[in-house]
This record gives structure tokens, sequence and C-alpha cells, in this order.
């Protein structure tokens, strides 16, 4: 029988985070002939939709839907699944914020390896699973061996694995709700209560299609102002990276990240991010990325299309009086 | 309320690239200098907070070998009441997993209403506080940047998820709770408040003292194992643009015009 | 002499012979004020301990040129002169007003000395005085009640009371002073006149004169009347303002000359965590800096006392002019005012509360780039920089240290360096300075004549590298025998200290100590200000140090360094001076001279300079401090650079470069206005052979 690679689904209003997909390519590499199961919890006609577009890229489509679910909790997730999940099963979540608050307990509920925030496979050898993690903000790599004899819990890194959507499957969805619910609706001792929306700023960066973002080797607030004087030169916005944020500079509307918001510009002009993973899994839809940095190193480079290694203190300013010149 | 908070000594990255050593089995450790993870400062300060306004007290625990001291103490420094250490020979190579079990045989033989731990490590999984939260099967949250005393039962949070949305809950204690940066803003140790509490005391738990057998922890009982390190091909990377900065400009104007990026 | 009137030592008040009064009067007013006094040297004796008895000569010369002098006053030229004529006519009319009061109980009383033609000198000298007194109180009372200088306005941060009231209120009662005396003795010359009988000479025009002429005409008995209730009305207002002194800021009329003889003589010097307490010591210390108000030396409180509320050190305070939440006249003050509150006149002491959070705020406190401007320029030498040392320790103490400075602090404590850069890499500058030989690194008994300190900025900074570079290649030009620490140097701790992290700047210090001495340098030059004040006011046992400047100087004279025309004669240079260099160590003329070595040069003065010099936004942790403010001090400094003409900014600190240049990108003048350290305007156009 085939090696089962079951993946867990985010979703929201009824559409499949983008995840879901990465984690296809994920599960070939880790084993090419595996048999490819979706999870996905959650309540009413929207989950039914993500089941239905789901199972075009998945084998099978394993379906939980109870009203308790239609926030995804953890807390209430996880003793679900540990109904669920066959022994031994290799699972795959999202290394998200959802992921990582419910799967390190996961593991230990279902006895089971766990790993964080993979970003590639190299396959299976002798019944251990060879991955490689980033540590130190991604600027050396590590290869670890897992024991999978008894299945494993494993994170990917969101935007680490190419969407994968080379195959198309007409997955059956089998509704496993009355499985996960045998003993009722479990009682847990963390009860959601509501969300609270990031504060709406004065742009939504999120439909900028330009989009001037600036970080740490901005060295001071009021340095800003040749950044803005940029962005309204070429008619931009300007977001920033979490440091910028976090000393305050900016509103958190701003920050782009994945705990800050996730655009889709066109183009994307980095000034002075060194570019971290969480900075770079809040840039979607492959835009042209200009990175400006005064470190050649700065993992930025390793992303952008076209890099200035200048200090953007003295470098900005010149592009900026160049643009007015051409615009006149 | 009795508070534990798990601390971590790691090598502070902050100005220094870390590189792999030449038989890439470890990264160049030489010219390192460590601290307490920075997440783990921000879990302390929450602790202290809570205790100034409600009393208990502050136990910090980090497992690690005899260097992991100096971390403990300056979390004492800060403010905890007291700190133990969690070390033995057989630690050595422990995954999280096995982290998770050793603090959980410590948290045994104490009473806690609250255990608190760093979001994450800059060379870690972000597991354990999870971990130990399933192993003694308490509630748990992780990315907290937000907290509240309700009463002597429960507590409200706030996780930082995406988009920069809070997501809140009610929690029953005891509970397990991993602290993300910005919650507040840990206080400073000077070199006066170390030196206070360098003589104090700081027992050593090894595995006989917590009931630990030596097989379930440390390499051999490690389901996960680094096998090297390496630094990643990222592949081409940018194009860099040479030349003075005129030219440069020159030519990145031209780029950006042919992308779009010039409204 | 003869008397119409009867004095008021003889004279009866409804019916009780008025001499009771003339005694219970001084009496009251004594009393009361001698309680008063009392009660406002409570926290001045549980205060903490303060020598100031050494060098006693030189407090007393001082006394003379300060307080007595008045020597700071004309610098705010209007205000100052109004001042001096105030304080002269005072110290004239003290011996006058002393006679009045006893004149009351002995008849006919004159002070030893005043009785003869001396009297009849003194008399004329006082009326001139007295009416000189009254003109230019009234002219004050016009300055502040119409005019209303900006500087003595109160901002609503700092409460909402204005103190235009109390300023007038006192100038009415100097005047009340004088119009009484005034009265009491143009009452009795009047009278005399009408009975034909001899007078006191008076010269016409002064305010004795007026009223002798005024009441002429006025019957006898009247005059009888106004010449008791003169009297008695400059009795009363006497007493009524003596006792009145010591509650607010004309405490400085008593305080003054105390607080001056004990004023503080080393400059750039920080005071230590505590008097009489080693240094090996002070880690044990239960309290460490400032908390509440007694852990102030009691200097650092009769400092409070005297502060007359010229607003002069905030007119002066970079940190004030750029809208940062710091006013040195509001730390006086503010602590002035609490101290009256905790312990009040009448009532329990109070239990003093922290006075971070309840009288200055955090903020306040960081905000100060310890430049010096405000002592500089108080005319009764209050102390700022100590307390806010003393302050700052208090809250290193207690944890409350900026995130932002946080980080730089830890760095310093694990690298030796704010920036948390690499031992090993410290001496790498110095590897391509373009020298004919390699610069020495003095370890493993390697010495030199001379040591270059470097500190952090220079060893580590690109841009600033470069002044390491060319002191180097000055250095080598004046066939200097040289060497730097590398990787054994620290930070010289400089702003640690200033920051209140006493305790890991003695680390600081014993370290790089211990590496000087090892070294067996017989000087130490340096091209920071910062680190030049470190070694030379804070570290002690190494060898002399100097300021490159001093070097540099010393060599154009002997003609060991020389100099060609200027490159740019189109340029037009200004020097800025350094806090570090000038204020602090009254170095002023040395660089100034070592520009003008340059053969056709042109400098000009900005308006702020020397003592005045108006700081570029503090260096060392300030660089990464992040104050509350509207505009940055570097971008004020190009400005005035701007104003005065020049082109082309001379410093000759390493901060004032990084904060000048980078005020000079963000004032948009790229190809306007250009920064350069002294030392490579030096190696620029140095002749090497």
């Amino acid at each position: 029988m085939a090696r089962e690679v079951i993946a867990y689904i985010i979703h929201k209003e009824g559409i499949a985070d983008d995840t879901a997909i990465e984690m296809i390519s994920a599960a070939h590499k880790i084993d090419p002939d595996a048999k490819l199961i979706a999870l996905v919890a959650g309540s009413g006609p929207q989950l039914d939709t993500v089941c239905n577009q789901i199972a075009a890229s998945f084998q099978e489509v394993w379906k939980i839907d109870n009203e308790a679910l239609a926030y995804p909790d953890a807390e209430l997730i996880r003793p679900i699944l540990t109904g669920i999940l066959p022994s031994g099963s290799i699972v795959l979540f999202p290394n998200n914020t959802f992921g990582m608050d419910l799967t390190p307990g996961l593991s230990i509920k279902l006895d089971t390896a766990y790993l964080a925030d993979v970003v590639d496979f190299e396959g299976i050898e002798k019944g251990k699973l060879k991955t490689v993690r980033q540590e130190y903000s991604g600027q050396v790599s590590t290869h670890v061996l897992c024991d999978i004899s008894k299945g494993i819990i494993i994170t990917v890194r969101p935007g680490a694995f190419k969407a994968d959507e080379s195959k198309t499957f007409n997955g059956s969805i089998i509704d496993k709700t009355n499985e996960a619910f045998q003993e009722g609706i479990p009682r847990v001792a963390r009860r959601f209560l509501e969300i609270v929306e990031a504060e709406v700023g004065e742009v939504d960066i999120t439909k900028s299609e330009i989009l001037i973002s600036v970080g740490r080797g901005i060295e001071d607030e009021d340095n800003l102002e040749i950044v803005f004087d940029l962005a309204e030169a070429l008619g931009g916005d300007v977001s920033c990276s979490r440091p910028i944020v976090d000393a305050k500079w900016m509103e958190k509307s701003r920050q782009v990240g994945t705990s800050g918001q996730t655009v889709k510009p066109k183009v994307y002009i980095a000034l002075g991010i060194s570019g971290s993973f969480q900075h770079l899994g809040g840039i979607k839809g492959a835009p042209f990325i200009v990175a400006v940095n005064k470190n050649p190193k700065a993992p930025i480079f390793q992303i952008a299309d076209v890099g200035v290694v200048q200090d953007l203190l003295d470098f900005i300013p010149e592009l900026t009086d160049k643009i007015n010149e051409i615009k006149g | 309320m009795e508070i534990l908070v798990c601390v971590k000594r790691v090598p502070d990255t902050s100005e220094n690239e870390i590189e792999v050593n030449s038989d890439g089995t470890d990264i160049e450790r030489g010219d390192l200098v460590y601290s307490v993870n920075e997440w783990d400062n921000y879990a302390v300060e929450e602790a202290i907070q809570i205790r100034d306004k409600i009393g208990g007290s502050i136990t910090v625990v980090s497992v690690g070998d005899d260097d992991a001291e100096e971390v403990i103490r300056r979390e004492m420094a800060m403010g905890a009441d007291r700190g133990i250490l969690l070390s033995d020979k057989v630690f050595e190579g422990a995954d999280g997993r096995a982290i998770a079990s050793i603090i959980k045989a410590e948290v045994d033989k104490g009473k806690y209403d609250l255990i608190l731990t760093g979001a994450q490590a800059d060379d870690g999984a972000g597991q354990v506080g999870g971990m130990l939260a399933a192993m003694l099967d308490w509630p748990y949250a992780s990315l907290v940047n937000y907290l509240e005393v309700i009463d002597n039962q429960k507590i409200k949070v706030g996780r930082e998820i995406e988009g920069g949305n809070q997501e809140i809950h009610e929690i029953n204690l005891p509970c397990v709770l991993s602290i993300q940066t910005g919650i507040n803003e840990p206080r400073y140790v000077g070199i006066r408040g170390i030196r206070k509490v360098a003589s104090a005391e700081l027992p050593i738990h090894g595995a006989k003292e917590l009931g630990i057998s030596p097989e379930a922890v440390g390499h051999t009982g490690a389901k996960v194992q680094k096998v090297d390190y390496f630094v990643p091909d990222l592949g081409e990377g940018a194009e860099i643009l040479e030349g003075s900065t005129d030219e440069i400009v020159e030519q990145l104007v031209e780029l950006l015009k042919s992308k779009g990026g010039i409204k | 002499m003869e008397t119409v009137l009867i004095s008021p030592a003889k004279a009866f008040v409804i019916g009780i012979p008025a001499v009771i009064f003339s005694i219970l009067i001084p009496i009251v007013g004594t009393a009361v004020f001698t309680y008063i006094i009392a009660k406002r040297l409570a926290p001045i004796v549980k205060a903490k301990p303060d020598p100031r008895c050494d060098r006693v000569k030189e407090r007393v010369a001082n006394m003379f040129k300060y307080a007595i002098g008045q020597y700071r006053q004309p610098r705010y030229q209007m205000a100052g002169v109004i001042h001096i004529l105030i304080f002269a006519g005072f110290l004239i009319l003290s011996f006058r007003s002393i006679t009045l009061v006893i004149m009351g109980i002995a008849d006919g009383f004159a002070l030893p000395g005043f009785g003869g033609s001396m009297g009849k000198v003194y008399n004329l000298l006082k009326d001139c005085a007295a009416t000189f007194v009254l003109g230019t109180c009234i002219v004050a009372m016009v300055r502040r009640g119409i005019f209303k200088p900006e500087r003595y306005a109160v901002p609503p941060r700092y409460g909402k009371k204005d103190h235009t009231w109390e300023a007038i209120f006192v100038l009415l009662l100097i005047s009340g002073l004088m119009i009484g005396d005034m009265f009491f003795e143009g009452s009795l010359a009047a009278a005399q006149l009408q009975e034909g009988m001899e007078t006191e000479i008076f010269i016409p025009g002064t305010g004795t004169w007026f009223v002798v002429n005024i009441l002429r005409a006025v019957p006898v008995e009247q005059l009888q009347t106004i010449h008791l209730s003169a009297y008695f009305t400059h009795d009363i207002i006497f007493f009524f303002f003596l006792c009145f002194l010591p509650l607010g800021k004309h405490f400085h009329v008593i305080t003054s000359l105390p607080n001056v003889f004990f004023m503080k003589l080393n400059k750039g010097m920080v005071k230590p965590v505590r008097w009489g307490v080693e240094e090996e010591d002070v880690e044990a210390l239960e309290n460490f800096g400032v908390k509440k108000l007694e852990d102030f030396t009691w200097k650092h409180i009769l400092d409070f006392y005297t502060c007359a509320d010229c607003g002069r050190c905030s007119d002066q305070c970079p940190a004030n002019a750029v809208g940062r939440p710091l006013s040195p006249r509001f730390i006086s003050l503010k602590c002035r005012d609490y101290s009256f509150e905790a312990y009040p006149l009448r009532g329990e002491m109070a239990v003093s509360q922290p006075l971070i959070g309840n009288v200055l705020s955090e903020d306040e406190i960081w905000s100060c780039t310890t430049c010096g401007a405000c002592e500089a320029e108080c005319p009764l030498l209050i102390e700022y920089i100590d307390k806010i040392v003393d302050l700052r320790r208090g809250m290193v103490d207690e944890g409350t240290v900026p995130q932002s400075l946080q980080k730089p602090l830890r760095a310093l404590e694990k690298r030796g360096n704010p920036y948390g850069k690499m031992e090993r890499k410290r001496a790498d500058w110095a590897k391509d300075a373009e020298l004919k030989t390699p610069v020495k690194i003095l370890k493993n008994k390697e010495t030199a004549d001379v040591l270059y300190f470097a500190d952090s900025i220079t060893s580590y900074d690109d841009r600033i590298q470069e002044i390491g570079k060319a002191t180097a290649r000055i250095l080598q030009a004046a066939e200097i025998d040289f060497g730097i620490l590398g990787p054994n140097e620290k930070d010289s701790g400089h702003e640690v200290r200033r920051f209140g992290e006493e305790m890991l700047f003695m680390e600081l210090k014993n370290s790089n100590t211990e590496a000087i001495i090892k070294s067996r340098v017989k000087r130490i030059v340096t091209s920071d200000p910062h680190a030049f004040n470190a070694l030379k006011n804070d570290y002690i046992g190494i060898a002399p140090v100097e300021h490159i400047s001093q070097l540099i100087a010393r060599n154009i004279n002997a003609g060991k360094i020389q100099l060609k025309g200027v490159e740019d004669t189109e340029a037009v240079y200004t020097y800025h001076d350094p806090c570090y260099l000038g204020r602090h160590n009254d170095i002023y003329d040395i660089p100034r001279n070592v520009i003008d070595a340059i053969p056709d040069i042109k400098r000009v003065e900005m308006l702020k300079c020397r003592d005045r010099s108006f700081c570029c936004g503090g260096g060392g942790l300030m660089l990464f401090y992040e104050p509350i403010e509207e505009k940055r001090m570097g971008q004020m400094r190009v400005e005035m650079a701007k104003k005065a003409g020049a082109t082309v900014i001379v410093t000759a600190c390493p901060f004032c470069m990084v904060n000048i240049e980078d005020a000079i990108k963000t004032s948009g003048l790229e190809g306007k206005m250009e920064v350069i350290d002294l030392v490579e305007l030096i190696d620029r156009h140095m002749i090497v052979g």
C-alpha cells in the first residue's frame, strides 16, 4: 500500500489557503508515490465549497463538519484530530500561527515525532525522513533526520514549496464527522472569544501596485521622509518591516509579513530590509523586487530581481531626484 | 500566583554572521557570545508584572549545561524569585520533546499555576511549550501578546495571528503560554543586579533528582536529529547593479519603467 | 538735629507707644523667618553627603566673581543689566534698611561710621540708588508684565501656573520699600522746610526730592501721619519680604552666596555614586542613584532652592530647543516645589514619593545629551548633569531603561562596544589606512611612545574609520611613535557612565586602565572628545591624555606638520565646538588656530559658538536613544551654519560628524553644505615629504 501523507487544509470564507497546494509538492518530495489526503475541518456550506475545490488536487478529502469548528481553535481541533488520525501517519500542517498553536501538543497526544518549519524534503532513507530546516534567521541550514516509524507531525514553511497543480484527481470526499465526534464535542479549557482586527491605517497596502518598503536600514524615524518622497515620485505607497512597527515609527497596518499584511504589488522596492522569511512570507504574486541594502550579504538579495548595494540614505534622494526629473 | 518561566541560552546573533564550521557539524562558535533568548525576556517580564500585581512567586528553569546558569541568574537579577538549572550529562542531544519531558518532571515536583515560555528561539522550533502543555494535560496558547488575569481560575490572553489581528481566548489555570515579543517592555538588567544574585542559591537537578530514565532523553531518545549544518544555496539571486551612483540610478529607473514601477 | 515730626521711636499710635511695634515687628519677622529657614533646612540635612569645603580660596574668588560680581548676568544684556542695577541698589540700600529698622527703637540711630559726613554722602548715594532701583523695578515690571519675554513662559506640560505674578509681586515689594523710605524721609523734610528748619540735602530728580516737593504744602499733622505710616509700611514690607524670600524663586537672594561658594569646581567630571564610598564598595550600596528627593546631595537640593527661574538654562538647552520633553529650568522648579510640598511649613512631612513618575518623567531624564549648555549659562552655577546622571543611575537600578538603549548596553557588556561587533575586528580599520608602516597594535608587550585611543565608533563605524585613518596618517607625518590597543581596547564608557550604568562603566574603565598600563605608553592621544573626557576626567592612574587638536597645534608650531594653501578657495569654513572639547574641557582656541594655520582659509563664526555652542544631538549611547522631539538638533545646527554663511562645518568629534552629516542629508542641503573632521581637514592639507 502506498504511503499516506495527510495535509491539513487551512481555509477562510470558503477558499483554501495557498498552503494547501504547497503541501502537495511537499508531500511529493517526501515520497513521490504517496497517497495524498486532505483533512478539512469547518462547518456549513463554506466547508463543502472548500472540500470540492480541494478534491481536484487530492486523492481523498476527509471532511469534519461541525458548528463548533466554525472558527479554527487549535485547542478544540487537537483532541478531535487525536481521535481520527491513523497511527503512524505522516501529517503536514502549515507553519503559521494556527499550526504553531496546534501541532507540538498534537505530536505528544499521538506519540509521534515532530518537526517544525521545514523548508525542504530530501526523501526517505532506511526508514528515516531527511528534511531541511533553517536556523538563525536563515543564515544557516541543517539536515534533520526523522524517525517516522511511529509517524510524524511536520509543519512546513508557507511559501517554501512551490504550489503544485500538475496532477488533478477527482478525490473522494469522506465525511469523518461522526468518527471525530464519537465522544461529543471535547470539553476544552480554552475558549475562543473574539478576533480583534488590526487597526485600519490610512492606506491599504494590500491593494497597492507599487510598494516602497522600508526596514531597519533607515536608522532613524526622521529619515522616513526620504522614503515617502520616493513613494510620491513613483506613485506608490510606503510599507515596512516589523522592526519599524516595533519602534512605533509606522502603524501596524503598513507592516508586510506573516505577522502583518500580505501584499501583492507589481513592483516591490525593499529599502534597508534584510529579508527574513517572515517578511518575505508577506509578499505574494511574484512582484518585481528591487532591494537596496548596504550589506551585500543581506538575504534579500537572494530573492530580489535587482539589487543595489548602497547606503539607502545616500541613494534614495538621488533616485527620487532622477524620477522627478524624468516626470518633469 | 506561582509562575514557572522556561528560558534558553542562545548565541547572540544580532550583529554577527553565523557561519558553519569546517566539518559542517555545527556553527562556528569560537567568536560567539551568548545571552538569554530574546523572547524569554518578555516572558520573565510578564511574569514579574503579574507577580507584582497579584502576588506569588516566579521560578526560572533552563535545560542546558553549566553555562546556562548565567542566563538563569540574569533572569533572577531581573526579578525572578528563584532559579533551577536542569542539567545532566544524559540530557545532551535532547530534542524538543525530551526537553519538554525534562521540564515536565520539574513541574511535577512543584505546584504551578502558570508556565510561560518564549514563543521561539533563533535556534529552535517553538515547540517545547505546546509539548509540555500536552504532557501535563494543561491548556496552551502560543504567540501570546496580551495577558490579563481575571481571577485565580482563569486568565484572558490575546494571540498574535496573521494580518496583525489578535485572537482573544479565555483560558483556565493552570496553563502554558508561549509569549510573543511586544507584549511588554522588558526591564534592564544592570551589572549591579547580576552581581547581587551571583551567590544566590541555584539548585541543579539532574536525571536522578527528576526521576527521568536516561534512555528517554538525550541522543538515544531523540526522534529527530540534526545531522549537519550547511549554507543554503539560494539560487543566483539578484542582478546587482554596478557603476557610479548616477549610473545605477539610470539603470534602475529604466528597469522600473519597464516593469510599471513608475506611475 | 531738631525735628518737627515725632520720630517712630517716640511716637504714640492709638495711645500705644510706637516703639512697641518697632520692636515687635522685627521680633516676629525674624522668628517667622528662622522657622521657615529651619523647615527649609530639613531636606538638606536628610540629603546625601557632598564634600564642598576644599579649595577655599578658589571658592571665595568664585563667590566674588559670580555672586557679588554678577559675572554671568550680562550674557543676557537687558535682563542682566536690570539685575545688576537692582542688585547694586540693594547692596547700597541694605545699610539704610537696617538703620531704619533700628531707628524705630533707638531714635536717631546711625550705623557705625555713618554718623558724620560719611553719613551725609551715603544719604545722597542711597537716595540716588533708591530712585534708580524704583525706576528699574518699573522697567522690569513692564518687561515681565507687558512684553513677556518668551523664555519666562511656562509650557502647559510644566504646570498651569504662570510665574509672572510672583516676579511682579516681588518687584512691587521692592518698590514699596523704596517708596516707603522716600515718604518717611520726604515727609520729615517737608515739615522741616515748612518750619524753616534744617534738612538733609536732596539731589534734584531723586525720589525723595520729588516727595519733598509734593508734600511741601501738606499740613504738619498730616505729615506726621505720613511719616509714621511710611515708616511702618517700610518696616512691615521689609520683614514680610524677608519671610517671603524662602517661599519661592527669591530664595536665591539668600542662597546664592553659599550656592556659588559651594559650586562644582571640576568641569567634565561626574560625581561618584556616593561621596565617601570607595569604588569597590559601591556595589554593596543599599540604594543606587537618585530615586527620591533625599537621594540627592545636599548641594543639589540647595541648587533647587537657588533657582531664580530666569529661564536661561532652558533657553540654551538644545533638548528644549528641539521640543524634547526636557527643560532644565523645570527640573529645578519641579524638584523645588516638590521639596516644599514634601517638607511643608506646617503639618507633617510627607513620605517621599519616587521622583520618576511623580515629579519627573523617564523621557525627560533620558532626553539630556549632557552637553552642559545649561550649566555654562546659569548665573548661579546650578548643576544639572550630575543630577541627571544620578537620576539615570536610579532608573538603571530599577531597570527602567528604554528598549533602544538596552541592546547597546548589553553589547557593551558582552563585547565592549555598543554595536555588538567582534572584539577581534576592532583594529581592522587600521589595515587600510594607506600608511608607510602599519599601525602598531600594542599587545603582547609591544609598546610605543603614544597610544592612540580610537574608541568604539572610530573603530567600527565605516564613515568614522576615516577619522581614525586620517589621525594615523597625521601621527605618522609628525614622526610620532604610536600604537593602538586593538582588540584589547574597550569602549571608553564615557556615555555608559553618563547614562547611569556605573558598574558597567567601572568594568570598562578597569579593563582599559589595565591595558593602557600594560602598554607602557608615555602619552595618550585621542580624536574623540568623549574618549578624551573619559580618559582625562573619569580615569585615574594612566598616562596624560590630550586631544588630537592639541597635538596637531603643537606640531604645526614646531614645523613638523606643514600645510599647503586651502584646496577649495570658494569654501567658507566654520568651526563647531564639540561639547566635550569646548564646554567641558575649555579647548576653544586650539582647534580654531589649527584651522587658521591653513593658508588662505576663510573661516566664520556661528552665532552660537564657544561655550554657547549648540549640541549636535549627542554622542555615544545617545545615538541609539529615540527621543520624542519635533526636529533634530543637528538640523538646527546646520541651519545656524548656513545662516553664518558657511559651506563647510569643521568639527572635531566623531559623533558631531555622524549627527551633522545626517542632518545635512535630511535637511536637503547635500551639495550645499559639507562637514569634515578637523583631522581630515589637516590630513588633506598636509604637505607630506
